[in-house]
């Protein structure tokens, strides 16, 4: 048997021997971090069932990934979680950023208004995890087919044309499951990639990090505060103060390459680090520390045959601009809506090779993103650091260099632009919502459009009466009208068009848009979306 | 807008002496990070990346 490797912060899923029964499944997702959890309960609202094997009973400690995005909130939300996360988690939106001993200049997210969910919150990975672990268990009390089981290790894959086999060990023994399809959601170590001797290539940052998260009650304000070449004896490279929920604030020092690790981790030494850091006498309680590295690097392929990829497992980003958790969460929602099509019979098996091309996209965007942040952060050459820093000190006085700072971009979904599954963009509208793009949230006369797109194909009309479509795939209609046409949702969705008619998909990106009803156009577009063409 | 690589500064000498003279008294690593600025202050003046683009092009010969 596998020993655990982490100590938990929460007992979600304990080890339940009656569970623990040879069988096939539709799908059997490997990891019950949020990723998994994410796809397995999308999945499981649509109708299809989903087991999740996880080798830990629990989520693990470490606050972690602590940015969570807009729209990991909007997809959290349709799984059922998002509230308890926004009603835990901190929101910020102003930043400062500082060079030496001054600040260079301050910003303002200032988020766009007319979004039911916030730009960004800050939250504890592990709370994260847990509220979607609480969403499951919703979803398993009201009758959706989904499992977790604990302390289950999947040590061995083999699939053939028909199904996946695995070979699972317990705390009693081995036992076999099959399935149509895996998921491999289990981190950027996946053992599912190392079994199936796949390669995971990227750039190596020569670098180290420490984490310390600290309790304290001090006065800071709520916001994101990043020095570069911040005034300490031992100068880290750069410096980050940023807080989170139950008074606890994630410091981070970049410290280089050639560290004595053991030696930097000892509590003393962190110590010694952070009273210097922090105003003197300021009283701390160290909550968890770490030092990590980290690569930029993805997977060639996100689909093995029946075997597909999500999260970590097939991509890993610098943490900078919060790309790492974020990022799976969309390939969460990209993935499950197709597998539920293809395991239904309701479109074919090309749709799945539709994820590896759309979530491969954007793991690509992602790590050019976060790449040129930690190119900025620490800059690779004597004159990479000449120009990062004459940027700095330009951006003090001159508002024109401040756009080149680059403390990490923050996570925004991507646009599928040119991918296969668009439709046709009939319609003079805003870019923002052209084909293959997530559609950004507005108010309605009561609510918000996105609790209204709910993961399945729909029919968006504005100003338009919808077709009645017979289709094999379900497809909703949502049809705007009079007070609903508010004049953020016009803005988002017309532009200066008069009317307009969206068909947008089950994750919630629009597959294609008309300024008219044109039937046989729809039933063409929807084709397409579903990889039939 | 095509990068222009015809003569276009008046006084050619003028301009050089001031271009030296931001410099005199300063150590490398001073006059490293003067022309950076420099060039990051001029590069958003220009602002257009294919003008951009064509004097890096002009520059790395």
């Amino acid at each position: 048997m596998v020993g655990a490797t982490y100590a938990l912060a929460h007992e979600l899923y304990p080890y339940d021997p009656a569970t623990a029964r040879a069988g096939h499944h539709p799908v059997i997702i490997i990891g019950g971090g949020p990723v998994g959890v994410a796809t397995g309960l999308d999945l499981a609202q649509k109708g299809t069932p989903a087991l999740m094997l996880d080798d830990h009973e629990g989520v693990g400690q470490g606050s972690r990934a602590i940015c969570f995005a807009k729209r990991t909130l909007e997809i959290a939300d349709r799984l059922g979680a998002g509230a308890d996360m926004v009603k835990k988690g901190i929101v910020w939106n102003v930043g400062r950023v500082f060079h030496g001993d001054g600040e260079v200049f301050n910003f303002n997210l200032l988020p766009e208004g007319g979004h039911k969910n916030p730009a960004f919150i800050n939250l504890q990975q592990p709370y994260f995890e847990k509220f979607l672990i609480d969403a499951l268990r919703r979803a398993e009390a009201g009758g959706k087919p989904i499992e977790i089981r604990g302390r289950n290790v999947v040590t061995g894959l083999t699939q053939d044309a028909d199904k996946v086999t695995l070979d699972i060990d317990t705390p009693d023994g081995p036992y076999q499951l099959t399935a149509d399809y895996v998921i491999a959601c289990d981190g950027a170590r996946s053992p599912t990639r190392e079994m199936m001797g796949l390669s995971f290539d990227g750039r190596v940052f020569e670098d180290n990090f420490l984490i310390a998260d600290v309790r304290m009650t001090a006065d800071f304000p709520t916001e994101r505060w990043f020095w570069f070449e911040p005034p300490l004896a031992e100068a880290p490279q750069s410096a980050l103060l940023h807080k989170q929920p139950d008074d606890v604030w994630r410091i981070d020092f970049q410290l280089g390459w050639d560290i004595d690790r053991k030696a930097e981790l000892e509590e003393g030494r962190i110590r010694q680090r952070i009273d210097e850091f922090l105003p003197a006498g300021t009283e701390y309680e160290l909550v968890w520390t770490s030092i990590y590295t980290f690569q930029c690097r993805r997977m060639e392929r996100f689909r093995h045959g029946r075997v597909l990829f999500a999260g970590d497992s097939a991509h890993q980003v610098s943490p900078f601009g919060a790309r790492g958790a974020n990022s799976g969460m969309q390939d969460a929602d990209n993935l499950a809506w197709k597998l539920d099509l293809v395991l239904k019979g309701l479109a074919p098996d090309a749709l799945l090779e539709t994820y590896h091309e759309e979530r491969a996209y954007g793991a690509d965007e992602n790590i050019l993103n976060s790449t040129r942040a930690t190119d900025f952060l620490t800059p690779k050459s004597e004159m990479s650091k000449i120009f990062r820093n004459a940027v700095l000190t330009l951006a003090k006085e001159h508002a024109f260099a401040r756009p080149l700072v680059n403390s990490g971009r923050l996570s925004v979904p991507c646009s599928y632009d040119g991918l296969p599954l668009n439709g046709p963009d009939a319609l003079d509208g805003p870019a923002r919502t052209r084909p293959g793009s997530p559609c950004p949230d507005a108010p309605l006369a009561e609510g918000f459009l996105l609790d209204r797109l709910p993961g399945r194909f729909t029919l968006l009309t504005l100003g338009l009466q919808p077709p009645e479509l017979l289709t094999d795939v379900p497809i909703g209609t949502l049809t705007l009208a009079g007070d609903d046409l508010t004049d953020e949702l016009r803005a988002r969705y017309l532009g200066d068009a008069e009317h307009a008619l969206y068909l947008i998909r089950p994750d919630q990106h629009v597959a294609a848009r008309w300024a008219e009803v044109n039937e046989a156009e729809i039933q063409a577009a929807l084709k397409t979306a579903i990889g039939l063409t | 807008m095509t990068l222009n690589t015809q003569p276009n500064l008046r006084d050619p000498d003028d301009f050089y002496d001031e271009l030296l003279a931001a410099h005199h008294g300063l150590s490398k690593d001073q006059s490293d990070a003067l022309n950076a600025r420099l060039i990051l202050v001029l590069a958003n003046h220009i602002g257009d990346r294919e003008v951009l683009r064509a004097a890096l092009k002009a520059a790395a010969g």
